[in-house]
């Protein structure tokens, strides 16, 4: 059963012009757009951008990444993967403005593998960081005014003018003298063979003339995912299919001893085949369900991982909880490193008049996107390899299968479909991927795999946002001014849990948000007591930031409790001189209707407080303000006011969205989250153990964008890290004691 | 197995027990139904039975056997459906959009049955997960479908 755009790549496989990658890649989309594509963009024309490559100039290759169709359309390869960031609009409405076409008329999806679509200054590829519009931003116009050019110098080509007598409106060519007009759509075919200008000096609007950029472009993807049209890679299916589910090793490191029903399943209805895995048993079957069944009606015997397993990839052992864990960080000893020093933080705290000492901890926790993760691999004829997964970075991902497969780069092509969610779950994590097994059951049943990972499994294998203990100790001065602080966080952080060992470097990601604040205190040291954690380790939207803020700014909070200093007050103070911050603590303070701490009185009758957090991540600052109650003993969030501060931004609509979504997903950190560890394994395989924010607890949201000018910054993470203090902060006024750990769905606040 | 998707009869050769979803996703390659935990705790996978939202991924295809069964895939067939959309686009509710087909499907069901829906019905209709925290935008867009002049109630 082949439907949609797989049809056409088998065509397009058989169609000689349509050999080059572009030939590919616009068979594959344009079947998806219904639209009829007319063959221009020949594979001399790669060849030839080549030669105007500028080292100094990433993203040029204009023809790699832009075909303006004969109706007028513009097919956009966009560096960056859409995941619900809106980054695909975000992408059109840029290069739409320089290239002066409406982003209304672009299609957008994710580029292949490839160098020309690496446009990061970081010379990586990766949807992440928060970095897509901050660093697509100057590339992605270049990008557009190139593109404009070459349109310019076809239509002078074609009218019989010179180019200085030409100029554009939004979709077409005109000849201010005459009127004339000429669709994009009829010149791309002569354009798009033209040499590439030099992007050195190629001329980009004043911003004072943006028609897009900054305007709430309404996104591109919402009716197809507002009907079921949008498609994921677990949506996906290829002629002769087979479909795989998988049984995992309970912990990782074990290894399949023997089964003990295997002759059973292999006979229950449906199952095709069944496959011993690196710490898996997979069952194939023509439908998926049998194949669920099969896997989760397998009896294995597991075998504990063998001496040095641990030399090649993490190996959780049987007696692993992540409580016991919590009591090992919080009391072991052994090395620290510094990440941040400023003064002398010893010897302040000696000489301080009051020195409060307190540990503070985080918890781990899931990504739990909705698309549980999957992947299609497909052998060709030609020993070539096809493979659809969920994936932030398709050049990394393409080399990992290069190393497994033995394959040359250039004989597997990744396709990247919409992700169903992402928050950090899709880079490479090494245990955490379904590819590597989809691939190796390609091979074994010579037959097209799609294999998905129940939800179940993917509980069992998600890599999961690092727990961390801190040790706070702050000093006062005589008026109950900071004067120093220092946090030693014993954690390892997701970038060193990366591999099986840890790097030389610190990782600055297991600290950012205890490194990092603007806070003026003159004496300080952020520290970090190396743990290993034997769960596997990942990036979860605001990476350290979404637990290390929570940490800071809720220390900070009690040390103005204990100087006797109002939290609102202190931060102020301690952020005297510096214009960006006070504005921006002011502009939410004022959101909130002006700054109120309680404990008050709400209308309904409800006793209420208010808390602040603030925070720096990816180049961006937040600062919000959480009111909350306490209903039958738990945490009710009634209102969150958050202003963001991202420099500049490109779609207020979008960065108002993000901001929601940052504001729901720090809540449902900060209330109700925890993977659980006992005996090595999570404890929750599915949402019913592991809940997480439902709408009936989503409080409002007033959002103020504050654009200072400053350097562009992330807008995706940013919002979240200032949620969880924010809501802490306000409880802790609200019942009287200090809140040092997340969710608070483990605190019980009956009175 | 007699089965009416959208209106349409088909015929699948698959076990009574098999769920929903996965008749919908596999035999007829219906996949703007999603699954996401296969235990009613999503609604990732919501179709309307009868009108009725329901669980597909714990719906055995015996039990809708001779009912009516709608999914997003016909959403616009249905009046409300189109206006539901409609709202949905106006609001820009979807992020990722994977939870959404079942957000639209839970939508059309709450509106159907309660036609101004005050924020404790729509708390206590709309359960399914959204992990990128739309839930204000859904919220806004029913409040927006329920006192538009076209919703004449019940
Ligand atoms: S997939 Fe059915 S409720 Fe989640
Ligand atoms: S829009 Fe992504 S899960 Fe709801």
């Amino acid at each position: 059963m082949s439907r949609g755009p797989f049809e056409n790549i088998a065509e397009t496989v058989q169609e000689p012009v349509n050999l080059s990658r572009r030939g590919f890649m616009r068979a594959s989309s344009g079947a998806a757009a219904g639209a009829f594509i007319l063959g221009f963009g020949l594979p001399t024309r790669r060849a030839r951008a080549d030669d105007t490559k500028s080292p100094k100039f990433r993203g040029t290759q204009v023809p790699a990444f832009l075909e303006i169709r004969p109706d007028n359309t513009v097919l956009l390869q966009s560096p960056f993967i859409e995941g619900g960031q809106g980054t695909f609009t975000a992408m059109a409405q840029i290069v739409g403005e320089e290239l002066d076409a409406d982003p209304e008329t672009f299609i957008v999806e994710n580029a292949p593998a490839g160098d020309e679509y690496t446009v990061m200054d970081s010379g990586m590829r990766i949807t992440g960081g928060s970095m897509s519009v901050r660093d697509g931003y100057a590339p992605m116009r270049r990008l557009g005014a190139l593109a404009r050019a070459m349109l310019l110098q076809a239509g002078a080509q074609q009218m019989g003018v010179s180019v200085t007598e030409l100029t554009t409106q939004p979709g077409y060519v005109v000849h201010t003298g005459s009127g004339r007009t000429v669709r994009y759509g009829d010149l791309a075919h002569v354009a798009m063979d033209l040499p590439i200008p030099d992007p050195a000096i190629v001329t980009l609007k004043d911003p004072s003339q943006f028609r897009w950029i900054g305007q709430p472009v309404q996104r591109l993807d919402i009716y197809e995912k507002s009907t079921g049209k949008a498609e994921y890679t677990i949506d996906m299916r290829v002629e002769g299919m087979l479909h795989a589910a998988v049984q995992h090793a309970p912990r990782l490191g074990m290894t399949i001893a023997s089964i003990r029903n295997e002759e059973q399943v292999l006979n229950m209805r449906g199952i095709h085949s069944v496959h011993h895995l690196p710490g898996a048993v997979a069952v194939v079957a023509e439908r998926w369900w049998h194949a669920k069944q099969g896997a989760e009606a397998l009896l294995v015997n597991w075998a504990e991982a063998t001496l040095g397993t641990a030399e090649t990839m993490r190996v959780m052992p049987s007696d692993f909880s992540s409580e016991s864990y919590k009591t090992h960080l919080a009391t072991a000893s052994g090395k620290i490193d510094d990440a941040e020093t400023k003064g002398d933080t010893e010897q302040a705290l000696q000489k301080a008049h009051t020195v409060l000492e307190a540990t503070y901890s985080s918890q781990y926790v899931n990504h739990a996107q909705l698309e549980p993760p999957s992947a299609l691999a497909r052998y060709n004829a030609d020993g070539t390899l096809d493979i659809w997964l969920p994936n932030q970075a398709p050049d990394m991902f393409r080399a990992d299968m290069a190393k497994r497969t033995g394959l040359d780069v250039e004989k597997i092509t990744i396709h990247s479909p919409l992700l169903g969610g992402f928050f950090g779950r899709h880079f490479l994590y090494d245990q955490a991927n379904p590819y590597p097994q989809a691939i190796l059951l390609a091979k074994a049943t010579g037959r097209p795999i799609k294999l998905i990972w129940s939800r179940e499994e993917e509980f069992l294998r998600d890599a999961l946002r690092p727990l961390a203990v801190v040790k706070f100790r702050g000093g006062l001065d005589t008026n109950g001014y900071p004067v120093a602080l220092e946090a030693i966080s014993a954690t390892e952080g997701p970038t060193e849990g990366l591999g099986p060992k840890r790097g030389k470097d610190l990782d600055p990601s297991a600290l950012e948000g205890l490194t990092g604040k603007a806070y003026d205190i003159p004496n300080r040291r952020i520290s970090q007591r190396y743990i290993q954690s034997p769960t596997a380790l990942g990036y979860w939207r605001s990476v350290g930031n979404s637990m290390n803020d929570f940490l800071y700014e809720t220390f900070l909070d009690e040390l103005a409790d204990k100087g006797g200093k109002d939290p609102y007050e202190l931060r102020r103070h301690l952020l005297r001189g510096n214009k960006r911050l006070t504005t921006l603590l002011q502009a939410v303070v004022d959101l909130s209707g002006g700054w109120k701490r309680g404990p008050f009185t709400a209308a309904d009758g409800s006793r209420r407080a208010r808390g602040i957090g603030m925070a720096s991540p990816f180049g961006s600052e937040a600062a919000a303000i959480a009111e909350v109650s306490i209903e039958q003993g738990q945490v009710r969030v009634h209102e969150i006011w958050e202003a963001l501060d991202p420099g500049s931004i490109v779609n207020p609509a979008i960065v108002e969205a993000q901001i929601n979504g940052a504001v729901a997903l720090g809540l449902s950190q900060v209330l109700l989250e925890e993977a659980v560890y006992e005996n090595g394994m999570p404890r929750a395989r599915n949402y019913d153990g592991y809940p997480i924010l439902t709408l009936d607890h989503m409080p409002r949201v007033h959002v103020k964008i504050v654009e200072s000018g400053e350097k562009m910054g992330g807008v995706g993470e940013p919002p979240l890290p200032a949620i969880p203090p924010a809501v802490a902060n306000a409880v802790s006024t609200l019942v009287g004691r200090r809140i040092r750990s997340m969710p608070l769905s483990r605190h019980n606040f009956q009175s | 197995m007699d089965l009416t998707i959208n209106g349409v009869p088909h015929q699948l050769e698959i076990e009574p027990e098999t769920p929903l979803l996965w008749a919908l996703r596999d035999d007829l390659a219906m996949t703007g139904t999603k699954y996401g935990c296969g235990l009613a705790q999503c609604g990732a996978c919501t179709v309307l039975v009868n009108g009725q939202a329901v669980r597909s991924c714990v719906t055995p295809i015996e039990r809708v056997a001779g009912a009516s069964v709608l999914t997003i895939e016909a959403i616009e067939q249905d009046d409300l459906g189109k206006r539901v959309v409609s709202a949905w686009v106006k609001h820009q509710v979807p992020q990722c959009g994977y939870c959404q087909s079942g957000q639209v499907m839970a939508a059309v069901s709450l509106l159907k049955q309660v036609p101004h829906p005050t924020d404790d019905d729509i708390n206590a209709a709309m359960l399914n997960l959204c992990r990128c925290g739309t839930y204000n935008a859904i919220r806004a867009a029913i409040h927006d479908l329920a006192s538009s002049p076209e919703n004449k109630g019940a």
